[in-house]
Parts: C-alpha cells; sequence; structure tokens
C-alpha cells in the first residue's frame, strides 16, 4: 500500500510522534525505508548505499531532527541529492568545429537505437540542422530497412549502402559516411549501431572500431528507463569497451520509476542528456533533472500535469468554472461546467494517468488503476441526455425527468440519483472550502488548519485507510498550491516558489476519502 | 456505491486546481521576466486503430517464401546440449557466487548481508531475496551444519522451489477441432513491451517448431514499427515459413485474423501471430491488443499468450506482466537476452504473484539459442554444476 517514499516515511515517523526528536535508530529506520524504496526504483544497490550514506549525514542534524514534520525533511533531502547527482552537470550537443558533426549511438539491444537516431534527427532538422541517418546496424534483420524507413518519416536522408541481414562492414559503412556527408552537405551524421550486450567482446571491439574509424564528437549511451540492477554494469560495460559522453534514457513514457537513471549517472559521471517519452518521432525533449527525481521516488509529477493541462485546458474556462464551484462568483457551478471540465481532463490523457501526476496518490493507486473510463463515458452520457435547463440546476430533477434522463443515457434511474446526488456534495464541499479561502487576510490560516480539524471530528476510522489518512500529519495546502493564491496575500512570484509550494501538494482528506471504494459514503 | 461517480468528481476538482495553479503562474509570469520553458512534446496519443468490419480491411498479402537455399534448424537434442553450456558459461554467475559464499568456513551476518545483496542485484526485488536469505539461514541454523557442501545442496533446492518447478512448462501447440470438427492450428500469440525481442522469439520458435517437424506460419501482426513485418519475413524465409502480412499502419486485428485463418485453410500445424511492442501504460494500445487476441478467437483458439520479457527488465517487469495477463491472459513468459550480464530475477516474482510459468529462455542473437526453461536444469546451469 505504501508505494511511495513519502508515505513510507510518513508512516515510519508517525510511530515517533512525541519524542521530539528523532535517536539514530530513528534515522536507521528512516534510512531502511528510503534504502527499499530505491531499490524497488530499480537504482542499483552500489549507488543506494552511497546515497543513503549521504543522506544519513545530513539527516543527523539540529534542522531535521527538530523540524516539525521530519518526514517531509528527510523527502526533501532525499530529493534535492537525487537532482544533484541526476543534474550535476548537464549540458548539450556538442558540435563539430568543422561539419560535420557525428553522433553515435550505442547500446543494447532493443533499448531504442533505431527510433532514438530518427527522433533526434527531427529534433535536429527543428533546430535548422541538416542530420544524415547512417545504418551501420547490419545485424538484425532488416535493421536497415527499419531505419530507412525511420528517416524518410522524419524527412531526412539516410545512408545504408549495405543491406545488413549480417551482410557488409559496419565499420566501413560508417566511414563512408562521413565523406558522404561532407559532400552532400549535412552537417550531422547520425551513426545508428547495431544493439550489443556488454559482455560481448567481439561486438564491443566493433563498436569500438566504429568510433576509432568516425571519431564521433558525441557517443550517446542508449538506455531504456526499465532497466534493473544491471544497469551498472551494462553502462560499465559500454563506457570501457567504446566510452560514451552522454546518456539517453528512453521508453520514459512508460511507468517504470527509472533508477537506472541515477544509477548511471553516478558511477559513470556522464549526464543524461535527453529523455524519449513517446513513439512518436516527436517525443523527445532534453532531459530534466527534477522531474526524474520526482519519479525515482514516485512522489507525483505535477510540473508536467500543469505543462499538459496548459497545453489541453482553455485558461479563461478553466478559470470561470474554478471561480463558480469555489462560490466566489459568476454563478453556480452547473453540471455543465462539470461535464466541459471532466472532457478538458480526459484530453490530457487517461484520466489513471492524470491522477497518478498528482504527488500523494501512490496511496490509493489501486483504486487509481481500477478506473474504468467507460464509466466515464456513462457518466458523460447521462449529463449528456439532460436539457441545458437540468445542468445548469440540477435541483428541478424530477421524478419523471430522471427517468427520461436513465432511458436516454441506457442507465438505471439509481445512477442518475447517485451522480446528481455525489455531484452535488461535493459541490457543497467545495464551496465551503471557498468561502474559507476567499475569506480574506485571516484566511489561509484557517484553511490550512480546518479541514484536518474536521476529520478528526469524526473520530477514529474503522477503516485502516481511513485511520492512516486522519492520522497523518496536517498538509498544507488543501486543494491549492497556495492558500493565498485566492486571498488578498503575497502572489507566489516565480515558479520556483510555485513548484516548492505545490511539492506539499496533497489531495484534501475528503478527496481521498472518496477514493477509497471501501468508503461507504452517504447516499 | 459507485466509486468512479468519486472519481469523476474529483476530476474536475483536479481540474479546478490545475486552473487556479494555471492562474497563478499567468499572474506569477506577468511580474518577473521568466525564463522561456521548454515544452515537452505532446504526449502520443494512442495509435489510431482502424475501426470497421474485419471484412473491409485491406485483404494482407500473403509473402511467397522464398525459393533460395532454406537454412536446416539444429535438431532439439543438440540444441538443448549446447545452450546448457552455454548458461553454465555465461556471465550469469548470480548462483556461484552465492555458493562461494556459503563455502566460507564460517558464515556470519556479513556473509548473510552479501547474499542479501547478490539476490538483489539480480533484480529479484527486495522482498523475495529477504526471505529466501531468511529462509536458508534458518535451514542451516536448524540443520546446524555449515559444511560447504550441505549448504550448496539446500541453496541449490531452496533455488528451485524459487524458480517453481512443478509448473506446466510446455508451449501449447496443438490446435483443436472446430466446431465443423475441421481441424484447427494451435495459435500463439506473443506480447509485450517494445524492444524486448517479440519479433526474434518469434522468428526462434519457429524455427524450433519446424526443427521438429510441425508446419508454421507466421503473422506479422506488428504493423506499427518500421520494418517489423520485414524483419519476420526475413524470419521466416530463412526456414521456408510463409509470413502473412498487412499494410504498414493495417489493423493489426485483421493481419491477425488473416494470418490464422489462412493457417487453418492451408492446415498448418502452428500460426505465430508477432504483434507490436506496447508500453503497458498505453489504454488504447492495450485495447487493441485485447482485440487481436479476441478477433483471432473468432477463427481459432489462442493455444498460447507469451509475455516477452527482457532480462534486463527491473521492478518494472511485475507491472509489465499484471497489465498484459489483464488484457491479454498470458499463459507463459519468454525471458530473454540471458547471455548478458542480466540475471532477471524479476521472472521469480512475476511467476509467484501471476502464477505464470516461464517457459522459454533467449540465450543469444544466433538463431537457434531459444530453450524451454526447466528449473534444475536452470538451476544447475547457473551454479556450474
Amino acid at each position: 500500500m505504501f508505494d511511495t517514499l513519502s508515505d513510507r516515511l510518513t508512516a515510519t515517523f508517525r510511530t515517533l510522534r512525541g519524542k521530539g526528536r528523532l535517536s539514530d535508530a530513528d534515522i536507521d529506520e528512516t534510512l531502511r525505508e528510503i534504502r527499499i524504496a530505491l531499490l524497488e526504483a530499480d537504482v542499483s544497490l552500489s549507488v543506494v548505499r552511497e546515497f543513503v550514506a549521504a543522506v544519513r549525514e545530513q539527516a543527523r542534524t539540529e534542522e531535521v531532527s527538530k523540524a516539525l514534520n521530519p518526514a517531509q525533511q528527510i523527502v526533501k533531502i532525499v530529493n534535492d541529492e537525487l537532482v544533484s547527482i541526476l543534474g550535476g552537470e548537464t549540458r548539450l550537443l556538442r558540435f563539430a568545429k568543422k561539419p560535420p558533426t557525428v553522433i553515435m549511438l550505442a547500446g543494447l539491444q532493443g533499448s531504442g537505437k533505431t527510433t532514438l537516431a530518427g527522433k533526434l534527427a527531427v529534433w535536429l532538422k527543428s533546430q535548422g540542422h541538416t542530420p544524415m541517418l547512417v545504418a551501420a546496424d547490419l545485424q538484425r534483420p532488416n535493421a536497415v530497412t527499419q531505419l530507412q524507413v525511420v528517416a524518410q518519416q522524419a524527412g531526412v536522408a539516410a545512408y545504408a549502402p549495405q543491406p545488413g541481414n549480417g551482410v557488409g562492414d559496419p565499420v566501413e559503412v560508417a566511414r563512408q559516411a562521413k565523406e558522404v556527408a561532407a559532400h552532400h552537405l549535412h552537417d550531422v551524421v547520425i551513426v545508428d549501431t547495431a544493439g550489443r550486450l556488454g559482455v560481448d567482446t567481439e561486438l564491443m571491439q566493433q563498436a569500438a572500431d566504429i568510433k576509432a574509424a568516425v571519431d564521433p564528437d558525441e557517443v550517446l549511451f542508449v538506455v531504456d528507463a526499465m532497466i534493473g540492477q544491471d544497469a551498472v554494469n551494462t553502462a560499465k560495460a559500454f563506457a570501457d569497451g567504446v566510452g560514451f559522453d552522454g546518456v539517453v534514457l528512453t521508453k520514459l513514457d512508460g511507468d517504470a520509476r527509472g533508477g537506472a537513471a541515477l544509477s548511471i549517472a553516478r558511477v559513470i559521471g556522464k549526464p543524461i542528456m535527453f529523455a524519449s517519452n513517446g513513439e512518436k518521432l516527436a517525443d523527445f525533449d532534453v532531459f530534466h533533472p527534477d522531474r526524474m527525481a520526482g519519479r525515482i521516488l514516485d512522489m507525483g509529477d505535477v510540473l508536467t500535469l500543469i505543462e499538459q493541462a496548459e497545453r489541453h485546458l482553455d485558461r479563461e474556462e478553466s478559470q470561470k468554472a474554478a471561480s463558480k464551484l469555489l462560490g466566489l462568483g459568476g454563478g453556480e457551478f452547473g453540471l455543465q461546467d462539470f461535464l466541459g471540465q471532466m472532457q478538458a481532463v480526459r484530453r490530457m490523457g487517461p484520466l489513471s494517468k492524470v491522477f497518478g501526476m498528482l504527488p500523494g496518490m501512490g496511496q490509493m493507486r489501486e483504486q487509481i488503476d481500477a478506473i474504468d473510463e467507460r464509466e466515464i463515458d456513462r457518466i458523460e452520457a447521462i449529463i449528456f441526455s439532460m436539457t441545458p435547463a437540468e445542468r445548469a440546476n440540477v435541483s428541478i430533477l424530477n421524478g419523471s425527468r430522471r427517468a427520461r434522463i436513465a432511458k436516454g443515457a441506457g442507465v438505471q434511474v439509481s445512477d442518475v440519483n447517485n451522480l446528481v446526488n455525489r455531484f452535488v456534495e461535493a459541490r457543497k464541499m467545495m464551496q465551503s472550502m471557498g468561502g474559507m479561502m476567499g475569506a480574506g487576510p485571516g484566511g489561509p490560516k484557517k484553511g490550512r488548519t480546518t479541514p484536518a480539524a474536521k476529520k478528526k471530528g469524526r473520530g477514529v476510522s474503522g477503516n485502516p485507510a481511513k485511520r492512516n489518512q486522519a492520522a497523518q500529519p496536517v498538509q498544507p495546502a488543501v486543494t491549492v498550491p497556495d492558500p493565498t493564491a485566492f486571498g488578498a496575500g503575497g502572489m507566489p512570484t516565480s515558479e520556483a516558489e510555485l513548484a516548492e509550494a505545490m511539492k506539499g501538494f496533497q489531495l484534501p482528506p475528503e478527496m481521498q476519502q472518496f477514493l477509497n471504494p471501501k468508503n461507504k459514503g452517504p447516499r | 456505491m459507485n466509486p468512479v461517480y468519486w472519481l469523476a468528481i474529483a476530476a474536475a476538482v483536479i481540474v479546478v486546481v490545475v486552473a487556479a495553479v494555471l492562474v497563478v503562474r499567468s499572474r506569477g509570469k506577468a511580474l518577473p521576466p521568466v525564463e522561456e520553458r521548454q515544452v515537452l512534446p505532446p504526449a502520443a496519443p494512442a495509435r489510431p486503430t482502424e475501426p470497421g468490419e474485419l471484412e473491409s480491411q485491406a485483404p494482407a498479402e500473403v509473402a511467397e517464401p522464398s525459393t533460395t537455399t532454406l537454412d536446416i534448424p539444429e535438431a532439439p537434442a543438440s540444441r538443448l546440449v549446447r545452450l546448457r553450456r552455454r548458461l553454465a558459461g555465461s556471465q550469469n554467475a548470480l548462483a556461484r557466487g552465492l555458493a562461494d559464499l556459503l563455502s566460507q568456513d564460517r558464515i556470519d551476518a556479513a556473509t548473510w548481508d552479501d547474499f542479501e545483496t547478490t539476490l538483489i542485484t539480480s533484480d529479484l526485488g527486495v522482498g523475495p531475496a529477504t526471505e529466501l536469505t531468511t529462509r536458508l539461514r534458518q535451514r542451516l541454523a536448524v540443520d546446524g551444519v555449515v559444511d560447504p557442501a550441505t549448504a550448496h545442496a539446500v541453496l541449490r533446492q531452496e533455488l528451485i522451489a524459487l524458480v517453481g518447478p512443478d509448473l506446466d512448462r510446455t508451449v501449447h501447440t496443438a490446435g483443436g477441432q472446430g466446431p465443423d470438427g475441421e481441424d484447427l492450428p494451435g495459435v500463439v500469440l506473443v506480447v509485450g513491451v517494445n524492444g524486448t525481442g517479440k519479433t526474434t522469439t518469434v522468428g526462434k520458435l519457429a524455427r524450433v517448431l519446424v526443427a521438429e517437424g510441425r508446419t508454421v506460419m507466421l503473422g506479422a501482426a506488428d504493423t506499427f514499427r518500421a520494418a517489423a513485418t520485414e524483419q519476420l519475413t526475413t524470419w521466416g524465409e530463412r526456414v521456408g515459413v510463409e509470413t502473412v502480412r498487412g499494410a504498414e499502419g493495417a489493423d493489426p486485428a485483421s493481419v491477425a485474423y488473416t494470418a490464422v485463418a489462412a493457417g487453418r485453410d492451408s492446415g498448418v500445424d502452428v500460426v505465430l501471430v508477432d504483434t507490436a511492442g506496447r508500453l503497458h501504460t498505453k489504454t488504447g494500445l492495450m485495447d487493441e491488443l485485447g482485440k487481436v487476441k479476441r478477433v483471432i478467437e473468432k477463427v481459432a483458439p489462442v493455444t498460447e499468450v507469451l509475455l516477452v520479457l527482457d532480462a534486463t527488465t527491473g521492478q518494472n517487469g511485475l507491472t509489465q506482466a499484471r497489465t498484459f495477463a489483464e488484457v491479454v491472459d498470458v499463459t507463459g513468459i519468454v525471458l530473454t537476452k540471458l547471455d548478458g550480464s542480466a540475471k532477471g530475477g524479476i521472472v521469480v516474482q512475476v511467476q509467484r504473484e501471476l502464477g505464470v510459468p516461464v517457459k522459454l529462455i533467449g540465450l543469444g542473437e544466433g538463431v537457434d539459442d531459444l530453450a524451454p526453461f526447466d528449473p534444475a536444469q536452470f538451476v544447475d546451469g547457473v551454479l556450474g554444476d
């Protein structure tokens, strides 16, 4: 159940409440949790050990043990440490003074080199370069054809003089490619090599020969984000056998936590330069160390969420809906607004993915995974079956209207009732929060504490999950990153501050309860 | 009560939160000059699957088997011997390292710590590693013997127990009979995430079956990745096996259907269907995979669904296996790339949690480097016996 490091640490610290300060034993316990969290994220063991030792040093300081919320403090230390390792040395591609610049790709089989060659070509092309792809993978059946197709999709040239399938000398191909590129005025040459295992000395020698033949300006080691403990061995083998200058992490669009990134950055000391996160040629980006750190710790990815939201949501529309929902004027929040917002969220991807990006959702992972998009379709169908007047004001829904809606949407009347009741309750709750937040200068403080106070009033729940939530230390920020955002207080002036504020973000406890299927809500 | 309603409402709340953030952000931006932000490329939407009936699809063409000289696949027996030797000689020193540890004169806490460490570095996962260590420790303590030979034997037993010796590991390729009494081919569907070696596995498996004297047909339902169908066709041509292929971007379900139907009509024993690699997080692609299986079953039941896992995969392998099992009911695992330095320990967790046995292992780039998985032999292989 405790998937995220935050959750684990919170659970650990719960037992320590009231002690006032952390003993060494407490710290050891904490570090054990960190160790497991990192190992489960596929960070290699030797790196975990070093890392934990470094964190131990920092965790012993006064500030942490005296802090009100040591769990958050330690998470912050861990996070900062991760970011500093991952982003220790970021840099962009070095281009040759005299073109062509040669970029060579190397990696295990199936790490995504050929696809990456295409992505890199598209990226370089968009920056005004004229890349040429070179098919030096003559091993795998039809790898050459694949590269040609990729080049065609990317709209760049491909140099593939050999048919592949085990025929031809990749070293010779690479050597010729450089001359061909110079002749045809291509300023970047991307050499796609065959996948090879770190233990295969023969093929490693071949890679080294290719490198010697073309004298690349950058050798990029392409590694799959899903790789496990073997990442370090493999990276070492490539570093020794071929030598590389940078790392590209692929398949980041999966849900692997990508601890390998940390291992490689730490052990080999080469920067991670790019991240590839999708199957299309445009799904390629420079590497963001802070996001990777959050991912390894499974802390959610608010920044990506915000970026997605910016692309998919209509700002004014959302703003209007927000003020309506929070009761700050602009009319009542109706089902039409709800539908609009829900559709906007769905444009950002499957709901489970959107939820997953929120921090603090680890506890609810199973419920999130169980989200059935078709149920959401059904909800949409119910709303679609309502007249505009009904959507604006659900209180006019009488029995006959409900029966009509149920028929129109192909559901039972009870489903309609359910939706309407939940909607009204949720709206009421949001409005009461909105009221607190909009209450002026004194508001923010009140806004922080009230939800938790309300919780305590309910007594200890029989549901352990709920009990855990109730016992959680009061988290700052209810639904907004910083309550001052709505009040008269100061605005966060920079993105950094905002990101800081978002780190403490948690779903309000009420919301967390809603997501718990075991919780029998009021009917 | 249905939690989905709450989720939907929560979704709206999240939008509102995000909207609030956006507002704050836009105001914040107006104050100081904010540095340029890198914009992520849009998240990949699901590949479009063509709607509509199968009949309306462009008919998949059947590649003519090449008339050039065919390879003769290695006979099963000699292959096994060779592969066992390879396994023992590979870098797969996991168990040997363990055995070395246990061969020490005195086994103290530090030794056990190293022992657990070695297990963890094989991607076994923290839980199973700790469990195995504790169990071994207890058994050795109870027996009161610490001589290397006993320790070695106990280790062998525990390792075999860990990989589950009593699971059914045969690859089911025997087809049944259709409702009209006609013979149906066995259908093997090969699935997995990108780059684990699905196409290669299909190619190798075809060779194994041909070597066993079965007739085989390949279905290239990977219509997405550039040149995947050509890759499979090349594999097929080498052993004279026909490959049914569709146009690039065609509906994989239609290609799979055509392949299995063609297999039935021409009376082959087994149809192997290769699918495109897909990350288990992409709902649309997983739905597409579900469709492939459903559509195949209109012709003949799928006798085996093989999930291909890469030995280098870490803890994410479990999530992968779980998701694939939900969608297509995986019946066996193929562990590829075992000839490298990775140990593929994740399959232990997969096997334990999902009850899906490892059936085949891939041990190299050679065309005949695919072996059936036998727990005892496997453990002996890695122990170097």
